[in-house]
């Protein structure tokens, strides 16, 4: 009953003003993220009922017993204590907290002892400062800041299973429609995992304080129905085509004879640095920069001019390229789809 | 024309204030109460600069652009909001203020245990304070009052080394002062004050001096360690050398969880004594409300782990944190309803102090209840790092200890200096940090739950109608603490002058002359009746 009454006054008024929220908790998409929301509701109408007696008795006390003009000045008669009453608001309290820990230790078992099915998907998630380098062991390819794994029908399960690594510092991958979080730690692999059950684009962001850019650390997740999945991890695993002659190759060749390769590869050409993201199919992302801004041409150009304008701190250094050989770069690197 | 008239100075009765002048009398006296007094203007220094730090990210937080400073900047700015407010405001605040003037008194003492000591500690508290301050003129740290390796070991390029010796050398203060009241509570206490008569504002005291006590030194180790990590590179939390990032985790938290009821403790123990004062009658269940503040203390020290639920702890390990971590509540509880029913019956004043009691009872319970959230294993993965937390710890932090210490300060404020304040401008200020406080901190509730990470300088323009109401509650609530000061002040000069016992309260501090003599009392005071006698017969019933 109470439950009803106290979900009924706080939660859709919450709801309401944050469904619109890209990061909502309350819309979860995911199981991890589904029976932690069920138990967030459920601790809310807990703490709720617990909130509304201590300020009503508190209320009560304070406006009954408040002193009137005209009051005796004789002191109030004294009450010392009552063991039966604090027996009651020990054992109440007592109760309370175990039957949370019962419900809580329950859905953790839930997300954490999950088997894992054969048919999961891996990918493992290396966080840098300050962006995310995705793995696909099972396919063989890299790709970064924008992962997409296929969407997990609750009959025939595909979760994804997240390997999580750092390269540096502490970092912590968060997608609240989909999971809590998890950090990324140095030496200390850590692990989580997601079922999705609708496609569609969910956003997250380092949780984890990381230094400069934190606030720039941007996750796209993109959930695809199992054909559309399977058609881009088939494109990834491919090398781009090979240029066609013009400003393309002139670009290409600024790519492959500048500092541009030490931390860049493009599979398939002599590119194979690590320190930065692969951009064999950096057309194939919709962001650059970790989500920082939208991967038009002109923001292109403009970051590899000088990656300070979007992103102040980037360990990307500006290569003082010509505004000619900037050109031809940007025309290189929008033909990598 | 006319002879001169000796100055009336000489007609005045001599209190520590007027027995000598001088900055020597000051800077080298060893009276418990002129050493409160000295921390009083240190603290409130301390606080004016990480309100500052505050106002400044409030400030660039209003749009979701990082368009006031750059990110490094703020990186600074939010991290020594943290250091100077925790350990240079929080930490020392009640204890070394209120604390230090009260307790002597309290048990009818001449002064602590160890007077010179008490001095020391100031100095080292000075020390530590000047350091902290160079180090944010010279650049600052953007690590996070939280230091975690191995950013702080090996990627940030601020100065850490710098701010860590600070906050190394502030421990030791925290570590005397704590050894200086377990030591006059047991040692110093008059005739007939047994510890069943102890008011409860020395309970808390107790308790919080024993984590001081036994948790400082372990966050002096930890940031020794760090500061040896940055410089030698020793190899114990840097990964790169075979370090263990997450052993910094356990060591830090293992402090920094019982430090914050080094913060909240003492807010309680002046809870209870304005609460009983203006109520009018002696605290419901004291023995269960004196218990409550060890218990926890002693638990306390057991819930480190729930700091780092996502760090990919055992399971196992993460529940039995989370338990220890929802049983804070029980003693947490047992306050809060006893506070209620020492109300019920009674005859309720609502002066300035006690409108900080109640503002204090109620944000405290509800930085209690979100704190079961975090404490629930499940539902902490979700909001840890996010706006959720920084709320929740606002609400205990400022919520609580704040109001406390400012309750405590207009509580006591006619003893320390002899004069009233302005109980209209009181009142008015107490309502101003109310609601400057709830619609500061309220909103970032929303905001964690919406899913807003802590410590971005730059975030979603979803997020943004929080943030603005946040920003705009800050500035109603800097009002709020702007008044105090300016009529604290005033009344120094321009207040009517406070009689021993103005609010009528019990307790030995209320017997002798405001303010008191050097040593506290004419004669030395004997504990002749229970605590808190307020019908004055002992009349009271213990029901059941």
């Amino acid at each position: 009953m109470t439950w009803a009454v106290v979900s009924g006054a706080f939660v859709p008024s919450l709801a309401l003003a944050e469904a619109s929220l890209p990061t909502n908790i309350f819309a979860p998409a995911s199981t991890p993220a589904q029976i932690v929301h069920g138990l967030s509701l459920f601790v809310l109408t807990v703490t709720g009922v617990i909130f509304v007696v201590v300020f009503s008795l508190l209320a009560y006390s304070a406006i009954k017993f408040r002193r009137r003009p005209g009051d005796d000045d004789r002191e109030p008669f004294q009450i010392y204590g009552s063991d039966q009453l604090e027996l009651a608001w020990t054992v109440i309290p007592v109760i309370i907290v175990m039957v949370l820990f019962l419900t809580s230790a329950r859905v953790i078992h839930t997300v954490q002892d999950a088997r894992k099915p054969k048919s999961a998907i891996d990918v493992t998630v290396v966080g840098h400062q300050f962006w995310w380098e995705f793995r696909y062991p099972q396919y063989g390819f890299v790709t970064a800041n924008e992962l997409h794994v296929p969407v997990s029908d609750p009959k025939h399960p595909t979760p994804t299973y997240l390997k999580l690594l750092s390269a540096d510092t502490d970092h912590s991958f968060w997608v609240p429609r989909l999971a809590g979080k998890t950090d990324l730690i140095p030496n200390h692999p850590n692990e989580m995992w997601i079922d999705p059950h609708e496609t569609g684009l969910f956003l997250g962001q380092c949780a984890q304080y990381c230094g400069t850019q934190h606030a720039k650390m941007l996750l796209r997740v993109y959930v695809q129905s199992r054909e559309d999945f399977d058609r881009w991890a088939r494109e990834q695993q491919q090398a781009p085509a090979a240029v066609s002659p013009g400003d393309a190759t002139a670009g290409q060749r600024v790519f492959q004879s500048t500092a541009c390769i030490n931390c860049h590869a493009v599979s398939g050409t002599n590119a194979n640095g690590k320190f930065g993201p692969d951009l064999t199919h950096l057309m194939s992302r919709s962001t650059i920069a970790s989500g920082a801004v939208p991967n038009t041409p002109a923001n292109l150009r403009a970051w590899i001019d000088n990656p300070e304008t979007f992103k102040p701190g980037s360990l990307m250094p500006a290569m003082n390229l010509s505004p000619k050989e900037l050109d031809e770069v940007t025309t290189y690197l929008l033909t990598l789809h | 024309m006319s002879t001169a008239i000796e100055t009336p100075r000489s007609t005045e009765t001599l209190n520590y204030l007027n027995t000598k002048y001088g900055w020597k009398s000051w800077l080298f006296t060893t009276d418990h109460k002129r050493i409160a007094i000295l921390y009083l203007i240190s603290i409130s220094f301390f606080f004016l600069l990480g309100g500052i730090f505050a106002m400044l990210v409030r400030l660039e937080l209003a749009t979701p652009a990082g368009d006031l400073f750059n990110s490094d900047t703020y990186n600074k700015l939010f991290t020594m909001h943290g250091i100077v407010m925790i350990f240079f405001f929080l930490i020392p605040s009640i204890p070394a203020t209120l604390g230090n003037f009260l307790i002597p008194m309290m048990i009818g003492a001449k002064d602590l245990a160890f007077p010179r000591i008490n001095l020391l500690s100031w100095y080292i508290y000075i020390v530590a304070g000047l350091i902290a301050v160079g180090t944010m003129a010279y650049g600052g740290v953007d690590t996070g009052w939280t230091f975690y390796p191995p950013f702080s070991s090996t990627y940030s390029r601020t100065y850490v080394v710098a701010a860590a010796i600070a906050v190394f050398v502030s421990g030791f203060s925290s570590i005397l002062t704590g050894l200086n009241f377990i030591v006059t509570i047991h040692k110093m206490r008059a005739p007939g004050m047994t510890f069943d008569r102890l008011p409860l504002f020395v309970w808390a005291h107790y308790a919080t001096s024993l984590i001081q006590l036994l948790g400082t030194p372990v966050v002096a180790i930890t940031i020794a360690l760090l500061g040896l990590e940055r410089i030698f590179h020793v190899g114990i939390f840097d990964p790169a050398i075979g370090g263990d990032p997450i052993l910094f985790q356990h060591l830090f938290w293992f402090y920094s969880h019982p430090a914050v009821y080094i913060m909240i403790l003492p807010g309680m123990g002046v809870i209870n004594e304005i609460v009983a004062c203006f109520s009018r009658k002696r605290p419901f269940g004291y023995p269960f409300i004196a218990g409550s503040s060890i218990g926890i203390a002693v638990l306390g020290f057991l819930v480190w782990g729930h700091h780092m639920f996502v760090t990919g702890q055992s399971m196992y390990a993460s529940l039995v944190f989370s338990l220890l971590s929802m049983a804070v509540a029980v003693p947490s509880a047992i306050k809060v309803f006893n506070w209620t029913a020492t109300m019920y019956k009674g005859s309720i004043r609502f002066e300035t102090p006690m409108l900080y009691a109640f503002g204090f009872i109620g944000l405290f319970t509800i930085g209690g209840l979100t704190g079961l959230f975090l404490a629930t294993l499940a539902t902490n993965v979700h909001l840890t790092d996010t706006y959720f937390v920084v709320a929740h710890f606002h609400y205990v932090m400022v919520g609580g200890m704040v109001l406390g210490y400012l309750g405590g300060l207009h509580f006591w404020w006619p003893k320390i200096t002899g004069r009233m304040y302005p109980e209209f401008w009181g009142k008015l200020s107490a309502l101003i940090v109310f609601v400057g406080f709830n619609f500061t901190f309220f909103p970032q509730f929303l905001a964690g739950y919406a899913g807003m990470p802590r410590r971005y300088h730059a975030y979603a323009p979803e997020y943004q109608v929080f943030n603005v109401m946040s920003t705009a509650g800050a500035s109603v609530l800097g009002i709020g603490f702007t008044l105090p000061l300016i009529y604290l002040i005033w009344s120094l000069f321009y207040g009517p002058k406070a009689p021993a016992n103005p609010w009528g309260a019990k307790g030995l501090e209320w017997e002798t002359s405001s303010p008191p003599p050097t040593y506290n009392f004419d004669t030395p005071p004997v504990m002749n009746e229970e605590a808190y006698n307020y019908s004055g017969d002992d009349t009271g019933v213990h029901v059941g």
